[in-house]
């Protein structure tokens, strides 16, 4: 028998000290620390009106929702830089043979998921099977899809944007899942009350939340399932920390980076579809440096560049930052040119606290 | 004596002109301790790759408790019982004890028509599978990273042993440890011999094989010297049959001669 003499170094872990050494906890501070920072500066701008809040919102969600897939394939170790290009190459597939051939939108739409997530495949084909960083192959990607859906545009329009995809989806059944907005009912009660603004004209100053927000937290509850709770999150941890690890120990490495780019694209498709039937138009360059801004919510929500370590939770925070920095900025009237240098100052602070709660969870216990 | 579970009988492996093993006959038996000797490029790696179905051999056959049998692959060795604990350990430092545990092969626990990670039964099996081998973890949770390297190896044979392994290869497990910490790693060898289960120990450090061995094997330039029982042979033997065994011993009969020259003009 093993006698049951406890360790001398054992003691007992807070959970204080616990909730310290998650990856989340930089980014849920930093969210503390920009909303105050908004709060006192722009606090009688309107900012955090029900309008403001919806604008931020938005700007939040359509990132966020490219941000937990992108941090799910950071935390296994890889890049996608093809995104952003995917994003609007994605629209004109949408677009295109909705106004020009004549396609119901539903039909385009499904189009468009089933090539997106095709070419999110070979992205993750490409980089498991020659062994190249990700970061080239996607890279790669980028400039090639970017160069397709121009060439293709301008092929079969004679422009570079297509619109006129508003009417045509009015009465289409998929519509209401990317443009709509929802709790209307609920917006309508709070302003009866007086919790929201209500118009000159009666009518409360939002008419309800748009349904990118519901699509932004379903998918961060899901990844964050999937990455806690799954069998697949396992692998996903694994094939990032120590890959030739996972291999030995049977886990499907390259499998599982490859149903992540899959994601990944499925993500930018998801984003064009909101983007497209919101605005009713397609545009050439949508989506141009989404790629980046995605890899900024998730590193500034504590995933590790090199893969390991990383959370959706946390991206969602990086997502949410990310809209109340850029609409704050505009509210406060500071010049808009100063957001980048915000953003990425506050990137370069997140990635040096990041390492620092990484290595205080690799000693702490 | 009891049966070999697991038996090469004169085993050879060619690259090329190269002469990796020649001949080399070795066994196991359940609840025993075999140390297998020798020098940087004696063959340790290729009997150890041919024992864990990396390698087929070119000559003589493999038994797997008295049949002949073809390891079509590594996963194919795990299958029937032969486990291999390899120096990097197959570990993930960032991930939790509990989720190395069961890396690959997931506990799951079903909520209606969704199942996840059973993250209690995984928590509870990786602490009573350490304790059992003599590690109190902190914390089932607690980050790989934050083991000692002692630690990492019970975690590792643990692992092993609790998905079915009847023979541990173990591949230098002491020699990137400190004194403390490759004593907790032999009492884990004795550990598992405890519980039936037969250890290769692959050493170049005779002092570590011949405390816990119960039969040594050396092997020099692929071939074997031979297999001794612990009763028929000293720790100091075993050191000069070892490649450089001879040559330390010279040294250190020089170093006296020059030592006691310098005190005598001195």
């Amino acid at each position: 028998m093993v006698s049951e003499i406890r360790d001398e170094r054992v003691r007992s872990v807070s959970r204080l000290s616990r909730l310290l050494s998650r990856p989340e906890l930089g980014a849920a501070a930093g969210t503390v620390l920009v909303f105050v920072f908004f709060a006192i500066t722009a606090g009688s701008s309107g900012l955090f009106s029900a309008k403001g809040i919806i604008n931020f919102l938005e700007v939040s969600a359509q990132l966020g929702i490219l941000a937990a897939p992108v941090a799910l394939l950071m935390i296994a170790g890889e890049f996608d830089l093809s995104v952003g290009s995917m994003i609007g190459f994605a629209g004109i597939l949408i677009a295109i043979p909705a106004v020009f051939w004549g396609w119901p939108i539903w039909l385009s739409l499904l189009f468009t998921f089933a090539v997106c997530g095709g070419i999110g495949a070979l992205n993750g084909l490409a980089v498991v099977r020659t062994g190249l960083p990700s970061f080239i192959v996607t890279l790669g990607s980028l400039f090639m899809l970017r160069g397709l859906t121009l060439g293709l545009t301008r092929g079969i329009s004679g422009r570079t944007q297509v619109s006129g995809v508003h009417e045509l989806a009015l009465h289409d059944p998929l519509n209401s899942l990317f443009s709509g907005q929802v709790f209307s009912g609920l917006i309508a009660g709070l302003a009866d009350i007086g919790l929201i603004g209500k118009r000159a004209d009666g009518l409360p100053s939002i008419s309800g939340i748009p349904v990118s927000n519901v699509w932004w937290i379903v998918l961060t509850l899901a990844c964050t399932w999937l990455l806690t709770r799954s069998r697949f999150g396992n692998w996903i941890f694994a094939a990032g920390g120590e890959a030739n690890a996972a291999r030995n120990l049977g886990v499907p490495v390259a499998r599982t980076k490859i149903t992540l780019f899959v994601m990944t694209a499925l993500a930018a498709a998801l984003f064009a579809a909101i983007q497209v039937l919101v605005t009713g138009s397609a545009d050439t360059l949508r989506g141009t440096q989404k790629e980046f801004e995605a890899i900024i919510a998730v590193v500034i929500g504590g995933t590790l560049l090199t893969g390991g370590y990383g959370s959706a939770i946390g991206a969602m925070f990086g997502a949410l930052i990310f809209g109340v920095v850029q609409m704050g900025i505009f509210y406060t009237g500071i010049d808009t040119d100063w957001f980048k240098l915000f953003m990425g100052a506050m990137m370069v602070i997140a990635v040096l606290f990041n390492s620092y709660v990484r290595n205080r969870a690799m000693r702490s216990r | 004596m009891a049966e070999p579970y697991v038996e090469l009988k004169s085993v050879s492996k060619y690259f090329g002109s190269v002469v990796a093993l020649k001949d080399v006959s070795f066994d196991v038996c359940p609840g025993e301790v075999h140390c297998l000797l020798g020098d940087n490029g004696a063959g340790k790696s290729t009997l150890i790759k041919t024992l864990s179905g990396v390698y087929t051999p070119d000559e003589g056959e493999i038994r797997v408790q008295g049949k002949p049998t073809r390891f079509a692959s590594p996963a194919d060795t795990r299958n029937s019982g032969i486990a291999t604990v390899y120096q990097d350990l197959a570990l993930v430092p960032l991930m939790s004890v509990a989720r190395n545990f069961f890396l690959g092969r997931e506990p799951m626990r079903k909520f209606g028509p969704i199942s996840q990670f059973d993250a209690d039964f995984a928590n509870r099996t990786a602490y009573d599978e350490m304790s059992a081998m003599g590690i109190q973890l902190r914390d089932p949770e607690q980050p790989v990273g934050t083991l000692s390297g002692g630690e990492r190896q019970c975690l590792a044979i643990a692992r092993a042993v609790y998905f079915g392994a009847k023979v541990l290869i173990l591949d230098e497990p002491t020699s990137a440890l400190g004194v403390h910490q490759a004593s907790v790693v032999l009492k884990l060898i004795v550990q598992s011999k405890a519980r039936g289960i037969g250890v290769i120990f692959i050493s170049h450090n005779v002092h570590h094989a011949y405390v816990v061995g119960d039969r040594f094997t050396l092997l020099k330039r692929g071939r074997s010297t031979g297999t001794y029982a612990k009763g028929e042979i000293t720790r100091d033997q075993l050191l000069n049959l070892m490649a450089g065994g001879k040559e330390l011993v010279d040294l250190e009969q020089e170093l006296a001669k020059s030592a006691r020259n310098g005190t005598a003009q001195g």
